[in-house]
Formats: structure tokens, C-alpha cells, sequence
């Protein structure tokens, strides 16, 4: 093709007639999706090798034709590139761009192509759909009505395969809707590392099990739930609990690791039904760990806080308030005599007020509860903190915070600390014992009755990550939010009210207690968030400057997109 | 006057007191050429394949010097050969006598073979059907070995090349050379797509891989053992060297032959002894049971070398690569399969679908759920359940599979269906009919 040389290193694909600039090598799918051109598929997934069995994708492809003798480009007598069209169809997921090449996705032929692979696809696919659990999000129901041919000629009975196998704890399999796309196989393999589905017999009768004496066990089983793209892999927590198109689905963060994994939390009429992962190439491309999926039960847990709490009573928030205002602000006010305790488990909005509230109470920094724990090199990183960063960041602590809070334990037992403000920890079990809660005065901030809040004289209830929003900073300090999923209990405040309302208090000044406000002293105050306001953070998170604290031993080993050791030698060290 | 055989690669092997023993072998001559081949360089080894024109007889008549070309020699990685002896093709069974008879014959073709691609570890691929074959063939590679013709410098020189029997488990597709890769590397065998798995590039282990089959290995002995002038005097040009034809079914002597620059006729009639008593030819498949079938009394359309357009019957086709083709099939691999007029056409579809729907290997759809659907409408209109359409349906769906699936074996039914639909279309329908009409199937076929 005579195209102008462009030295971006992008070449020029012609897709339906329309030029699309693409990278050398880059998928057929994908570069017409890039203008809006769907080519159907099954089997293709963007992070999973090429299978091409699904046959879904063919369309049809030429190439610029040469002369064999010379070499060079042919021409139609109009002077334009003379085009070699393949004699058969090519299947899109396994064709690389390349320059001048031309695809047609819509030509009678892809037509025809399509059309049989659909028919072939459901001559044994049980027509059931009105009780299929994948329904409303099932791309055999969305492929056939867009490109199937609407009635079935298939006289025949249909195979019968297996109904409800349990593959694992958490995966259920229906056999018959399988349409051996491979998408599970390939991921146990590839990316889970844990290598147990396969088929068995042939041909029509071709069957997904796991190997003998073998489960889908892993901590990732479940993304072979989200990538089937048939009702036949199933959500053993979720299936035929909920219809999908009464879901609403809210973006979120996975808060068990630091790695941060980017969510979609699934609610109807404010009841959350499940978790699923979120597209993000820098963080968790399309997975999440089964271990993220179930922290939505804590929403509706048997010890969850429905209101504030003055010595076991219930009580008005407006009282709690007061009462914690006195806790915190009376008695005898020897410098340091009131300790806080924050939770890398806080946004990063929140451990900034619990850092302006610190200082009010005379202490220039807090503390916060260090959790480690196994990593497995994918999406758990050892770092049971979603939100370590946040507090470095804000200030709220300067230096890695450790499990057991043996410091403040002797503190207390030498006296000098008579009060504690604690904001979603339980203490014991992170250092400290029952006789030593007993001997200070608690204000405890959180959404569970556990140890920590039974001793504590007042107890303001706040709300769970899926009922409000704010921002984590991930082991990457790549700075993401989440949003509210599902309304909290009635007498629960969210965070940000409760620690503005307290540092109003302590203080006697004005404090910030909306996301807008809190932002705009958070990015004046905190250099790494100059200029930056929530609003502005994009969906897939930005990645902030950690270098003032990349001395720092951070426990988190390598996990998918991050790789500490690299990122801290020199590139020729690790090359 | 009638035609003889013109036998090459089996020239040997129906000889009284010829045993598969190397002795034998070596008695008229055998490993000579390797002797000779060590001392060439193997581009020459390759330029006298190419010259000769050698095409695949595994079935689809690729040039086999184009095939060694192809090869990437620069990558570095390792060359393996593999020999295709997953002969399974319904009507085929050349490559049996090659690898019963004569094995040394193959060993020494592929030893060629390998040292001319630079080789140094090359497999024959059986299937797991040929279990006599597998044990002929092993120990034939220990005599070999023992001799110094297999193994570490071979013959002397400081060439070595290992050579493996491999037992297939009993799958049609192995067949297939990307999945006969995948099976031989322990895997199931579903055939790899192509790009980016092209056996010359990214074959074995993902490294250059030439298969080639049995027949066409032997053939290399010969070429060198003749010479390119010699060689290509056999056969028509682009047609160069014997075919082995392996003739099945209503013929009065079934058999196999090797032969050369024959026409179907001769084959049917001088060498196989024509129909049986009393019978007609009605049908002919000429390459293996995936290939179209032929109406024994179809005319087709020829020109001849001045321009001047002739007509010619089934017994005039030439029987080679080209010759087939020209009459709207391929000679594949050599399995003819003669049906006279005591067949029920519909029987023998339904019979053939029911083949290829057990043997699809179950990986990419069309193929999967097409050829089990096929067997399942044919299945029934010989039970008597056919319906109005199914032909239609039956013809449509067929052209969903081949050609849009990962290997060539979609075609397997798409060309037998609409084949037979096409070209028998009437019989099939009364015979649908007919079955309709409450006859026992039993019943029917003991009257025939």
C-alpha cells in the first residue's frame, strides 16, 4: 500500500472498508471492536491463548496480492492495491494485523459462516433458556438472535450429558449447555496455574470434567464461572438465586489484599448477590480471587452494627456523638494520653481525618494494624491491608505498620494512655488482651460487634465498603475508587460524617465531611494528590509517586502487574 | 493387451522367502542408498527430491520437496521427522504392506530423509490398529541399529539420527499432522490451528517438524536409487513415480496394486478382475471415504493437448492425482472402494457419516456437532423416519462444515454428503421412501 510511512510503529488495517491504525500483530477481534465492529466469539478470550475452536469469528480476510517473480505489490487497473481474498474463511482470534490487510465482517459469506456456527452450536444446547441461570447474559442467547437463523431444522434427539456436577466447593457444572469453548480449561492452565479440567470421550459427546481424583479447588475457580460464556460453569453460591437483569452492578475494590483488585458488586433492591471482577490491565486484567467473592456477607452478618452504641445501649447517633466527644476530649488530658488505632482497612479519605483527629487529640501520628499473610504470586499479595499506602500517604502513619500492637499493650499497662480511639480494628488479637481493653476508655468506630467494640463505651456505627465510596491506594500506589453498592443500615453514619463530626468536635473548627471537601484539603495537604480531586481519578485507578517511601520494606512479594524487586534494582540488575 | 503392475516400492515384498528380516533387505540391495546419501550433502539429497516431483501420498499430494523447503533451518531449535503411519482412512491399507513387508525399506527412507532435513531424532507415528506392525517395525529398527544403519554414526560417517516407533491410541484425527504432533506430545489430538502451527515451523515441541507418510518415505529410496531422469519417467508428469491403490469392495479381486500411468478402467478390470458375476458398477470412491464419490456412469468433460473437447467415462479417468481431480475428486490416499448395484447408496452414506461422526475429534464446532447430525439424519431416514427436506437440510448443513473448521477433516463430511446427495439424489430419496413404507430393515436386507 502506497499509506504515508507514520513512524508510530502503527500500521493500517482496512476492516469493512474502514482504515483502522492498529499495532503490528494485534488481534483481528480486537482491532475491529476497536471501531465498533462486533465479531462474535466464543472461545476467544483477550488474556487467554488462541484456541480458535469455536469457529464463531470467521471472517474473511485478504491480503495485499505481490507479484512472485519480483515481489512487488499488485495494483487493480485504478491504480488502489490489488487485494488477494483467501479462498476460504479465516477465523478472526487467530489473525494477526498486518499491513494492508482487509477483513469483512458482514459480507454474505461471514454471514452464512456465522449462521451455521450457530445452528451447529445449539443442535445440542438445551433450548431452555427461561430456566437457564446464565440467561440475560449468556452470548449463546445474545449471538443467536444477532446472527443466528431464528428456527431450528434439527429433527433429532439431543445428547445427553451430565446435569449438575460438582466441579469444586464453589463450581457447579451443567454438562449439556457446554458448548467445549475451552475458556475454563485454558484459564486453569494458563493462568491459575492449577491444571484440572479437561474433556473426555469424542466428537458431540465431548464432556468438561476434572481429572480423576482432581476438584476445581483453587482460589480462582470462580473466574471460569465468569468467562463461560454459556450457563454451563456455575456459581454454586449464586445460581438460581437471582435473574441478572434485575442486577445492578456498582465498581469496586477487592479489599482482602493490597493488590486491588477491581470489582463489579452485583445488588438488587439494596441486598448485594455477588462479586465479580472488573477489567483493569494494570491491576487484574479479568480475574479476582474466590476469596474476595464472599466479603459482601459481611453486609448482612450476624454481629453487624444497626446503630450507635453508648455502654452496650443503643443510642441516638446525636447522644453517641456527645458522649464520645466527652470520652475523648475530658478527664485528665495528659499529652498522649488518648491513643488511636486506624485500619489500613479505611479509605484514604477517612485515614485523612483520622489524621487531622489525631492531631486534634495531640498525637501526631496514629498507628494501624499490620495483617500478613500467605501470597500466592497472582492477585493475594501477602498484604492483607487493602490500604497501607493511604495511611503513608496521608500521614496518618510513617512507618509499616506491624500485627501486634505490643507498644501500645505496654502503654496501657504503664498508664499512660487511658483512652482509645479506634476505628474498624479489633484489638484483640492484635496485640492486646481483655484486661487491658478494661482499664481504658474505648470510642470505637466501625460495623461490627466485635471484642474490641463489647468493651468499648461508645460505639458509632459506620458502613462497609459496598455502602460507600472512597478511594484505596494498592501495593502499585495506584490510587482507586469504589463506590456505593448498597444502602448502609438506618443508624449507621458513613465514615467521613463520623470522623468530621468528631474532629469538629475535638477541635472546634469546621472540618470536611463531604468527598469534595475532604479532597480539596486532601490535595493541598498531600503532595502526592496535588491536583487530583475524586471525580478525577479514572475508573482503572492512576498510579500516584511512591518514591518517598520506597525505602520502605514493604512485605508484598510479586504478584500479576507488580513485581517489587524489579521495580526497586536497577532495569540492568534485573535484565 | 492387459496392464501389468509397475512395481516399485513393492517390488519385493509378495516375493516367496521374503521376510521383513533386515537380511532380506539387504540381500537385494537394501541400505545402499543410505551408504550413498551419508556421503552426499543433503542439499543435493533435497534438490533430487524436489526435481523428482514427489508428491504426498498421505492424501492431499503436497509436493514433498516443497514440504522439506519449507522447513525453517535458521531457527536454531531442532528438525524432527515424523513419519505418518496413522493409516485410517476407511479403504486404505497401502501403508500396512509397506510397514508389514518390507520395513527396512521405510527405515532407509526415512534415515535418507532425516539426514538430508539434518535430523537427529525422527518417529514413525503407527496407529494403535497396526499393533503386528509396530513389533515388525521396532525390530527392524533394532537390526538396523545393529548394523549401524539407525543410531550413531550411521554408516560409518558422523551422522546419527534416533529413530522411535510410536503407538497412536486409536483415533482417526492422529491422522491429521498437527494432531498426530499433539498426540505424539502427549496430549489429546486436536488438530492446531494454522497460522501460527505450521508444522515446519512450529511442529514438535514447537520446533520444525516435516511429516510425511509412509509411502512417500519409500519413495525417496527409490529416487535416489534411480536418479531424477530415471523416477520421473514413472507416471504422467506432475504425476511422477507408482501409486500403491488399495481396491476394495465389488471387485471380483480386491487387493492392492501398484501401478503407474493406468487408467481406472485398467485398474477395475484388468487387474481387479471387473464386477463380480451378474453385477454392475454403480459407484466409485477413488481415494479414501472422504473423498467424492464418482457414478460409474458419469461422463466428464476433458480438452485434449490441441483444444478439442472430448467426453470420457469413469473408466478413461488417468488414475493419479490429476486425473482424479480432473473428474471432481482426489485420489487421496489410495483407497478405492467399488460398489456395484447390490448397494444401497443411502445404507453406505449413512454407514460413512457414522464413521466420521465417532471419529470427529470433537474440538471446533462445525465438524463436532455437523458430522454427529449427519449421522443422525441418515440414521434415520434408513430406519424409516425420514422426512421431506432432509436432503435439502442434510446438503445445506453439510456446507456449514468444511472448510470453516481447524483441519482439513471437516470436509471428510461435507464431501461424501453432498457428493452422494448430488450425484445419487434420486435413489436416495426412494430409497428414504421406500424405508418409510414399514419394511423391516432386517427384513430388507436379507431379501438383497
Amino acid at each position: 500500500m502506497s499509506e504515508p510511512k507514520k513512524d508510530d510503529g502503527l500500521i493500517s488495517v482496512n476492516i469493512d472498508r474502514v482504515e483502522v491504525r492498529c499495532r503490528p500483530g494485534e488481534n483481528i477481534v480486537e482491532v475491529a471492536a476497536s471501531i465498533g465492529h462486533e465479531i462474535p466469539h466464543y472461545c476467544y478470550h483477550p488474556k487467554l491463548s488462541v484456541s480458535g475452536n469455536c469457529r464463531m469469528c470467521l471472517v474473511e480476510m485478504g491480503l495485499p496480492g505481490k507479484d512472485r517473480a519480483t515481489g512487488k505489490l499488485l495494483h487493480n487497473t485504478d491504480g488502489s492495491p490489488l487485494i488477494q481474498w483467501f479462498p476460504g474463511p479465516a477465523i478472526a482470534c487467530g489473525t494477526r494485523a498486518a499491513p494492508g490487510m482487509h477483513i469483512r465482517t458482514t459480507s454474505e459469506v461471514v454471514k452464512k459462516c456465522r449462521e451455521g456456527v450457530m445452528e451447529f452450536l445449539l443442535l445440542n444446547h438445551p433450548l431452555d433458556c427461561p430456566i437457564c441461570d446464565q440467561a440475560g447474559e449468556c452470548r449463546l442467547q445474545e449471538f443467536s438472535t444477532h446472527y443466528g437463523r431464528g428456527y431450528s431444522r434439527f429433527l433429532e434427539e439431543k445428547n445427553v450429558k451430565p446435569k449438575r456436577t460438582v466441579l469444586g466447593p464453589r463450581v457447579t457444572l451443567d454438562d449439556e449447555r457446554c458448548i467445549l469453548c475451552s475458556r475454563c480449561i485454558r484459564f486453569s492452565r494458563e493462568i491459575a496455574r492449577d491444571d484440572v479440567l479437561g474433556f473426555t470421550d469424542r466428537g458431540s459427546y465431548s464432556t468438561l470434567t476434572c481429572f480423576p481424583g482432581r476438584k476445581l479447588e483453587n482460589n480462582y475457580s470462580l473466574n471460569t464461572v465468569d468467562i463461560c460464556p454459556v450457563g454451563a460453569l456455575t456459581s454454586t453460591d449464586f445460581r438460581f438465586k437471582m435473574r441478572v437483569w434485575f442486577l445492578k452492578a456498582s465498581p469496586s475494590i477487592d479489599t482482602e489484599t493490597s493488590t486491588g483488585c477491581n470489582t463489579a458488586v452485583w445488588s438488587r433492591e439494596g441486598k448485594i448477590y455477588r462479586i465479580t471482577p472488573r477489567r483493569n490491565d494494570g491491576v487484574n486484567d479479568t480475574w479476582m480471587p474466590d476469596s474476595g467473592r464472599t466479603l459482601y456477607k459481611q453486609v448482612e452478618a450476624e454481629n453487624r452494627l444497626q446503630q450507635s452504641l453508648v455502654r452496650g445501649q443503643p443510642a441516638a447517633f446525636a447522644d453517641a456523638l456527645r458522649e464520645a466527644t466527652t470520652i475523648l476530649t475530658g478527664g485528665t488530658r495528659a499529652s498522649g494520653s488518648v491513643a488511636v488505632v486506624g485500619s489500613g482497612r479505611s479509605s484514604v479519605e477517612e485515614q485523612f481525618l483520622l489524621k487531622k483527629l489525631a492531631g486534634a487529640l495531640g498525637g501526631a501520628t496514629a498507628q494501624i494494624v499490620g495483617r500478613v499473610g500467605e501470597g500466592d504470586d497472582l492477585l493475594v499479595s501477602k498484604d492483607k491491608n487493602p490500604n497501607v499506602r493511604g495511611a503513608l500517604l496521608t500521614g496518618l502513619i510513617d512507618a509499616l505498620p506491624v500485627p501486634q500492637l505490643s507498644g501500645l499493650a505496654r502503654e496501657i499497662d504503664a498508664g499512660r494512655v487511658k483512652t482509645l480511639l479506634v476505628v474498624g480494628e479489633d484489638l484483640v488479637g492484635a496485640g492486646l488482651n481483655a484486661a487491658q481493653l478494661a482499664k481504658v476508655s474505648i470510642v470505637y468506630v466501625g460495623t461490627h460487634l466485635d471484642a474490641t467494640a463489647a468493651k468499648a463505651a461508645v460505639v458509632l456505627a459506620g458502613l462497609t465498603v459496598f455502602e460507600k465510596f472512597g478511594s484505596f491506594i494498592n501495593q502499585q500506589f495506584r490510587i482507586q475508587k469504589f463506590h456505593r453498592a448498597v444502602p448502609g443500615p438506618a443508624g449507621a453514619r458513613d465514615d467521613l460524617v463520623l470522623l468530621a463530626s468528631l474532629l469538629a468536635n475535638v477541635s472546634g473548627a469546621e472540618a470536611p465531611s463531604v468527598m469534595e471537601s475532604v479532597w480539596a484539603a486532601m490535595s493541598a495537604e498531600v503532595p502526592a494528590l496535588a491536583g487530583l480531586s475524586f471525580a478525577r481519578i479514572p475508573a482503572t485507578g492512576k498510579v500516584l509517586d511512591g518514591a518517598p517511601w520506597s525505602s520502605l520494606p514493604f512485605i508484598e512479594g510479586k504478584t500479576m502487574h507488580f513485581n517489587p524487586a524489579a521495580a526497586r534494582a536497577p532495569a540492568a540488575v534485573t535484565a | 493387451m492387459p496392464v501389468t503392475e509397475t512395481r516399485l516400492l513393492l517390488k519385493y515384498a509378495d516375493e516367496p522367502d521374503y521376510t521383513p528380516g533386515i537380511d532380506s533387505y539387504l540381500m537385494v540391495g537394501g541400505y545402499e542408498m543410505l551408504k550413498k546419501a551419508v556421503g552426499m550433502k543433503p542439499e543435493e539429497i533435497r534438490n533430487e527430491v524436489k526435481g523428482s516431483g514427489l508428491r504426498g501420498r498421505g492424501g492431499a499430494g503436497f509436493p514433498c520437496g516443497v514440504k522439506w523447503d519449507l522447513v525453517d533451518r535458521k531457527s536454531g531449535k531442532p528438525i524432527y521427522l515424523i513419519c505418518n503411519c496413522d493409516e485410517s482412512e476407511p479403504g486404505t491399507f497401502k501403508d500396512r504392506q509397506l510397514v508389514h513387508k518390507d520395513p527396512h525399506q521405510l527405515i532407509e527412507g526415512m534415515m535418507i530423509s532425516a539426514f538430508a532435513n539434518d535430523v537427529k531424532l525422527a518417529f514413525i507415528y503407527i496407529r494403535e490398529e497396526m499393533p503386528k506392525g509396530a513389533k515388525i517395525l521396532s525390530a527392524a529398527i533394532d537390526e538396523a541399529r545393529a548394523r549401524g544403519f539407525v543410531g550413531a554414526n550411521i554408516c560409518g560417517s558422523s551422522y546419527s539420527c534416533e529413530l522411535i516407533v510410536h503407538r497412536g491410541a486409536g483415533a482417526y484425527i492422529c491422522g491429521e499432522e498437527t494432531g498426530l504432533i499433539e498426540s505424539l506430545e502427549g496430549k489429546r489430538a486436536y488438530p492446531r490451528i494454522k497460522p501460527p502451527y505450521f508444522p515446519a515451523v512450529l511442529g514438535l515441541y514447537n520446533c520444525p517438524t516435516i511429516v510425511n507418510n509412509v509411502e512417500t518415505l519409500c519413495n525417496i529410496v527409490h529416487i535416489l536409487r534411480m536418479g531424477v531422469v530415471e523416477y520421473n519417467k514413472i507416471g504422467r508428469p506432475n504425476n511422477t513415480g507408482t501409486r500403491l491403490w488399495c481396491v476394495s469392495g465389488h471387485v471380483q479381486r480386491p487387493g492392492y496394486f501398484e501401478v503407474a500411468g493406468i487408467t481406472m478402467g485398467q485398474l477395475l478390470y484388468d487387474l481387479c478382475g471387473g464386477p463380480r458375476p451378474g453385477r454392475k458398477f454403480k459407484a466409485i470412491v477413488p481415494g479414501g471415504g472422504s473423498m467424492k464419490i464418482l457414478r460409474y456412469d458419469e461422463k466428464f468433460k476433458g480438452k485434449k493437448p490441441n483444444g478439442e473437447a472430448y467426453e470420457y467415462g469413469v473408466d478413461d479417468i488417468p488414475l493419479d492425482f490429476d486425473g482424479v481431480a480432473a473428474a471432481g475428486s482426489m485420489s487421496g490416499s489410495g483407497g478405492m472402494m467399488v460398489m456395484d448395484d447390490s448397494v444401497d447408496i443411502l445404507e453406505a452414506l449413512a454407514n460413512l457419516t457414522q464413521f466420521y461422526a465417532h471419529e470427529s475429534c470433537g474440538q471446533c464446532t462445525p465438524c463436532r456437532e455437523g458430522s454427529q447430525w449427519a449421522r443422525k439424519i441418515t440414521a434415520r431416514m434408513c430406519t424409516g423416519n425420514g422426512q421431506p427436506g432432509d436432503l435439502d437440510t442434510l446438503y445445506d448443513m453439510a456446507g456449514n462444515i468444511g472448510g470453516r473448521t481447524v483441519c482439513p477433516m471437516g470436509f471428510s463430511t461435507t464431501w461424501p454428503v453432498q457428493s452422494y446427495i448430488d450425484k445419487f439424489r434420486e435413489e436416495i430419496v426412494a430409497k428414504a421412501r421406500e424405508n418409510r413404507c414399514g419394511m423391516p430393515r432386517e427384513a430388507r436386507l436379507i431379501q438383497k
